[in-house]
């Protein structure tokens, strides 16, 4: 029986010639993700287990991103907690305040993870590294310290759904919008210990921050992974980042996937997913006019120099709406310098944006930019749940920079291809 | 005890909202406890009661948090439809136990007397007078469960050191 890519990964490092849907497999491990906020508890369990040992100090990232620079004395000494025990055990890929990026923007950038290899992330939306055809996957604490020590994990063989790209994107569409129009599609568990596995010619049009977005969702969907087949896109971005050798997986011709779903990405629209879910989908033209009270754009997954172009270009010699604050936060210092250097971050500021230092902060709630009650914030992160930035009162509209722009530019939800027109 | 009731898609923000993750103690955890949900559940949760929820309970971030607040509530288990797959896996390696059994987590109402057998499997709702099989867990889980976590079973294994 024929392979999808992910259970062809998970086969080679099971060390199995085949697998299939449903098989417990345990594999070893290119490389084992933690922050600041999962770190320590899979340091306390490590501890409580009594280990001594890690696996391989060069395959091991810690990245202290959530609440830094550090938000309150607690959170200082979770990084602390952290800070020592990567130098306890002398991990080579530790960033702290000055180098760390958003772990997901960070990785890929480094060259940390390159296709066909197998890695887990305590952080949810460790499955953005689909994007380079690598298995990647969130997974909690305690398996981040079992991988730690280890260098494996246990997996169940998932079965996959096949999304298949056509066509190309009209102006101000992207990823982002892909990923919420499937999320519609097929709701937060529709794809439930699933594979995402995404193909068909309108790949070569998506830009690598394009995939890195939608991949990194695939968890709003349920999913296990989300995956890409490698291509020159995915060629030229490792060019220069990942010396190491690598290997691509396609998926054989009989894989089995449990269905398709087809996304024309010609009939794709700005998509928003309205408060309280990733699933509550609508095209922006279907809900412009809501007042909103902040803006966010950023976080792992739109974060990226692509993104921070989409939303300075709108924004550049216009002005956020009085009574709107539009905060942009880059994802890594690199991002933030290329951002410079092109002019975008200028022409943020110029506009009225608060412009940061990478951290997760806002998209969690976490500072940086919590809401009150209340509010209503557009943002460009990945979940609108109850009180995720705020109070329960609070909502979030999530979409893609080019829409979180032109809603900064008017103070309610816009299509940025009415706001030439204004 | 009390079988608390909740709906599909209950996210780790409400389980245990990331304003208090800053201090993973799991007594500090259990007091904030589906805040965002149920303001009144850490302050009325007592030891041995159960949790009964529809689809994907725990969907969101990946924050073993979740578990561990309910655990340290003395939440005996929870009951779901179904659960999202990183709170599924966070449990079975923390050694907390969930059932995953749709017709169960329907019937069930607030107010019922529940008892389960982990062993077999076995959801008896002593009020209704109903009983039903929850989907069973595959050795290789069991075996974690059985150990006490996953790195118990790692450590015993000898490959964790």
């Amino acid at each position: 029986m024929g392979m999808t890519m992910t259970q062809k990964i998970l086969a080679k490092h099971a060390g199995l010639e085949s697998v299939e849907a449903g098989q417990l497999i345990e594999a070893k491990l290119d490389m084992v993700l933690g922050n600041d906020i999962t770190t320590p508890v899979a340091i306390t369990e490590f501890n409580k287990a009594g280990l001594t040992q890690i696996f391989d100090k060069d395959k091991i990232s810690i990245v202290l991103d959530h609440s830094t620079p550090c938000k309150d004395i607690k959170s200082a000494q979770l990084c602390a907690q952290a800070r020592e025990f990567a130098k306890r055990f002398d991990i080579t890929n530790f960033y702290d305040v000055g180098q760390m990026g958003v772990e997901h923007a960070l990785l890929p950038e480094k060259g940390l993870v390159a296709p066909g290899e197998t890695v887990i992330g305590a952080d949810s939306h460790t499955c953005t590294y689909g994007a380079l055809g690598a298995f990647s996957t969130g997974v909690g604490s305690t398996d981040m310290a079992a991988g730690m020590a280890t260098g494996l994990a246990w997996f169940k063989v998932p079965s996959a759904i096949k999304v298949t790209l056509k066509g190309k994107f009209r102006p101000y569409v992207s990823g982002k919008d892909v990923m919420l129009h499937l999320i519609g599609e097929i709701g937060v568990d529709g794809a439930l210990y699933k594979s995402l596995e995404f193909g068909g010619e309108g790949v070569k049009e998506l830009a690598m921050d394009d995939r890195f977005t939608i991949a990194n969702m695939a968890i709003e969907a349920g999913g296990k992974n989300g995956i890409f087949p490698v291509d020159d896109v995915t060629r030229a971005y490792l060019n220069g980042r990942v010396t190491r050798a690598w290997e691509a997986f396609e998926p054989d011709a009989d894989a089995v996937y449990e269905r398709e779903v087809v996304i024309d990405l010609d009939q794709l629209r700005p998509t928003v997913a309205l408060p309280h879910l990733p699933s509550n989908t609508r095209t922006v033209d279907q809900v412009e006019g809501m007042p909103i009270q902040q803006v966010v754009i950023g976080s792992c997954t739109n974060g990226r120099l692509k993104d921070i172009k989409e939303a300075a270009e709108i924004l550049k010699g216009r002005k956020v709406a009085k009574g709107v604050r539009c905060i942009v936060f880059p994802a890594t210092q690199q991002i933030m310098l290329d951002a410079m250097a092109a002019g975008y971050i200028q022409a943020l500021i110029e506009a009225g944006c608060a412009v940061s230092t990478p951290t997760c902060g806002p998209c969690l709630g976490g500072h940086m930019g919590v809401l009150s009650d209340g509010e209503r914030a557009i943002s460009t992160t990945n979940r609108n749940f109850v009180g995720r930035m705020g109070p329960v009162s609070s909502e979030i509209i999530l979409s893609s920079p080019a829409v979180a722009a032109a809603s900064a530019v008017t103070g309610c939800v816009t299509d940025p291809a009415k706001l030439e027109k204004l | 005890m009390k079988v608390y009731k909740y709906g599909d898609n209950v996210d780790t923000d409400v389980i245990i909202p990331a304003r208090h993750l800053n201090n993973p103690d799991p007594k500090a955890l259990a007091s904030h406890c589906m805040e965002d949900i149920d303001a009144s559940f850490a302050s009325t949760v007592e030891e041995g009661d159960i949790i009964v929820a529809g689809a994907n309970f725990g969907c969101g971030s990946s924050r073993e948090h979740a578990p561990l607040s309910i655990k340290a509530c003395g939440v005996k288990c929870v009951i779901a439809k179904s659960f999202a797959r990183i709170f599924y896996r966070n449990s079975i390696n923390i050694g907390f136990p969930i059932m995953e059994c749709a017709e169960a987590a329907e019937a069930i109402q607030p107010g019922d007397k529940v008892t389960v057998d982990f062993q077999s499997g076995i959801i008896t709702d002593e009020t209704q007078g109903k009983t039903w099989q929850a989907a069973p867990f595959p050795a290789f889980v069991n075996g974690i469960i059985q150990s006490g976590g996953l790195l118990n079973s790692l450590k015993a294994r000898g490959v964790a050191k």
